[in-house]
């Protein structure tokens, strides 16, 4: 029973993260039409932030509770990222076909990605410390890491707060104007250049906050933008771009099916998410959430 | 004054005054530069199939595809696969079958995604393409994971590769790209300038039209894929030769990122760039390989400019500045 019991849960763990990493994807495409390639690279760069800062303070000798309070730090830096590019990069293209935002992104992969390798090197980061200081937990008798459980937890809360954010604020009635029809509420007076800056800041958060909390259990190394950014796609195309609902649902089938290959079939894992992917295309083309009327 | 300005307007003279002196920088190469020039410019040459094709879809049916590493790797890995299991040598039949490999892929994958256009279309064909590359990646007891697949010298026209292997592949080799690359392009040139390559612009330019004109989209849409997948996994076939190795690097969707890259740095919407833009691309990552490890920092500057200065490319730039100078004389 223990052993289904840890399946279960690092399917949750799995699909945390790439909750946060593609909703915050999906986010961005619901409200800009911008599939931002570089997403994955924001997501690397929260790891690295985190890692970095953790490993500074560790080494400084300070306390748990100041690491644990630290980990935000790669969000905020991912965040800040996205508003730069945001703000000087992608704002002279909304009204250019879409193709050239898809190269702009695929530029700032590139650059992203030597970035990192630039101010951090090419050695593998960890923040094995916050790992270690929850210990393990015992369930049906098997150790499990408790960290884990931190994981599951930021992902259900950030979407549980990511749905009031959306549905129950000012905020979130502005958001969802403008990405239903840009133009009408540009015309009734809502500030669009500044939505775009926000959900692409937020989003880009989000990628940041996944890579911040995976990083004390996972070391943080180079390329792991671009291997994360795929699986995202896997995510939205499941669920739908643009919806966050979708992007739950995704980031919880592929979870699971995932940590199932993982344990049945390992040559057939990613296959067998990729076919998934071409298969819900095939059948609902805007994702299993999303009606296909656009 | 007059005449100048009539013969510079022509552009039958124009096209010769270049085409000439390429052609025939092309054909002296071996003996004008050393092996690792000629080299490079093998890698151009091949990578501008590659790029020909995959501009049939972006600048002629408008359809951007993130995903023709796919093709590209189906042919080098074919030309690897027959080597190794069925020990074919002739690089003739080694050619024929990557042929073949790739259309039966790109008939399968674009009947898939060609219901699709835009942004669907893109994130689709990339899906598909990483459904090959996790294949490649995990069976490796097939596809030797990522320490991939050695590809020998093959025999060229019967004739068995001599000892010296630079030397074989700086001569012998480059002719017998530039061949069947000058064929490339006078096979891409005719179905462009055909009525078929005519439908494919207007459906690229107004869907809706070319539907009430008679033309079948999807039907058409899919022979472009097609043809397009044949001529990038005919790139990929010579390519595996070349570098001597068929590795998963090749199908990894940023690949195809880099194929897309290349044809816009040439600019997609004439017929010429990606040519310009295949064999640019090639020297400047060479040269930024050699240059840096950060050589990706520099590439992505590079485009980023690229997209925001000179979205229409090397040549779409020089084609506005020539209109320009047109007008001025």
């Amino acid at each position: 029973m223990g052993v289904y019991a840890i399946h279960v849960l690092n399917a949750l763990l799995y699909s945390s993260v790439l909750f946060l990493i593609a909703g915050g994807l999906s986010l961005i495409y619901g409200v800009m039409r911008i599939v931002n390639l570089a997403h994955g690279n924001l997501y690397a760069l929260g790891a690295f932030v985190t890692a970095w800062a953790v490993g500074r303070a560790a080494e400084a000798g300070a306390p748990n509770a100041v690491l644990f309070a630290l980990l935000p730090v790669g969000a905020i830096a991912a965040a800040a990222v996205g508003a730069v590019i945001e703000s000087t990069l992608l704002r002279p293209f909304y009204k250019r076909a879409e193709e050239y935002q898809l190269l702009m992104t695929f530029g700032l992969l590139m650059i992203l990605e030597d970035l990192i390798r630039l101010v951090w090197g090419p050695n593998p980061l960890t923040a094995t410390n916050v790992y270690a200081a929850l210990g393990s937990i015992s369930i049906g008798g098997d150790r499990y890491p408790g960290y884990n459980l931190v994981i599951i937890a930021v992902g259900f809360l950030a979407a549980v707060f990511l749905r009031g954010f959306i549905y129950r604020t000012k905020f979130g009635v502005l958001l969802r104007a403008t990405s239903q029809d840009k133009r009408m509420a540009s015309a009734l007076g809502v500030n669009v250049n500044r939505i775009y800056l926000q959900a692409f800041t937020l989003g880009c958060f989000m990628a940041g906050l996944g890579g911040a909390v995976v990083v004390p259990s996972q070391s943080a190394v180079l390329g792991m933008g671009v291997d994360a950014l795929v699986l995202a796609f896997i995510v939205v195309v499941i669920g739908g771009l643009g919806s966050l609902e979708g992007a739950l649902a995704g980031a919880l089938i592929v979870g699971f099916v995932r940590e199932a290959g993982v344990t049945w079939f390992p040559e057939i894992e990613l296959a067998v998410l990729y076919l998934i992917a071409a298969l819900v295309l095939l059948v609902r083309p805007a994702g299993l959430f999303v009606r296909a009327s656009r | 004054m007059s005449q100048v300005a009539g013969f510079l307007r022509g552009r039958r003279a124009w096209a010769a005054a270049w085409i000439v002196p390429v052609s025939a920088l092309l054909l002296a190469a071996p003996y004008l530069f050393d092996p690792f020039q000629t080299l490079t410019l093998t890698y151009g040459l091949i990578a501008a199939i590659g790029a020909l094709g995959f501009n049939l879809l972006l600048g002629y049916t408008g359809l951007l595809s993130f995903g023709h590493s796919a093709y590209f790797g189906t042919g080098t890995y074919a030309v690897a696969f027959l080597v190794k299991y069925l020990k074919i040598t002739s690089m003739e039949l080694l050619l024929a079958g990557s042929v073949l490999a790739s259309a039966i892929v790109s008939v399968l994958f674009g009947y898939v995604c060609v219901r699709y256009t835009r942004i669907f279309f893109g994130i689709l064909t990339l899906a598909l393409s990483q459904v090959l590359w996790s294949l490649a990646f995990k069976f490796f007891w097939v596809t030797g994971g990522t320490d991939g697949l050695r590809v020998p010298t093959p025999k060229l026209l019967g004739l068995a590769p001599t000892d010296d292997k630079i030397e074989f592949l700086a001569h012998r080799y480059y002719y017998y790209v530039l061949a069947i690359f000058a064929a490339c392009v006078l096979i891409m040139w005719v179905v462009v300038h055909s009525p078929f390559g005519k439908a494919l612009q207007a459906i690229r330019d107004n869907e809706t039209r070319a539907e009430f004109i008679g033309i079948r989209i999807r039907r058409y849409r899919l022979i472009a894929f097609v043809i397009s997948g044949i001529f990038t996994g005919l790139a990929g076939a010579l390519w595996g030769p070349l570098n001597g190795l068929a590795s998963p690097d090749i199908l990894v969707w940023t690949f195809s990122g880099e194929i897309v890259f290349m044809t816009v740095l040439g600019g997609f919407t004439t017929f010429v760039g990606p040519i310009i833009g295949a064999v640019a691309f090639t020297y400047l990552k060479t040269y930024a390989v050699g240059f840096t490890v950060y050589w990706q920092l520099l590439l992505g500057t590079v485009l980023l400019v690229l997209v925001l200065a000179l979205p229409t490319g090397i040549t779409g730039t020089i084609q506005q500045a020539a209109a320009r100078l047109r007008r001025s004389i």
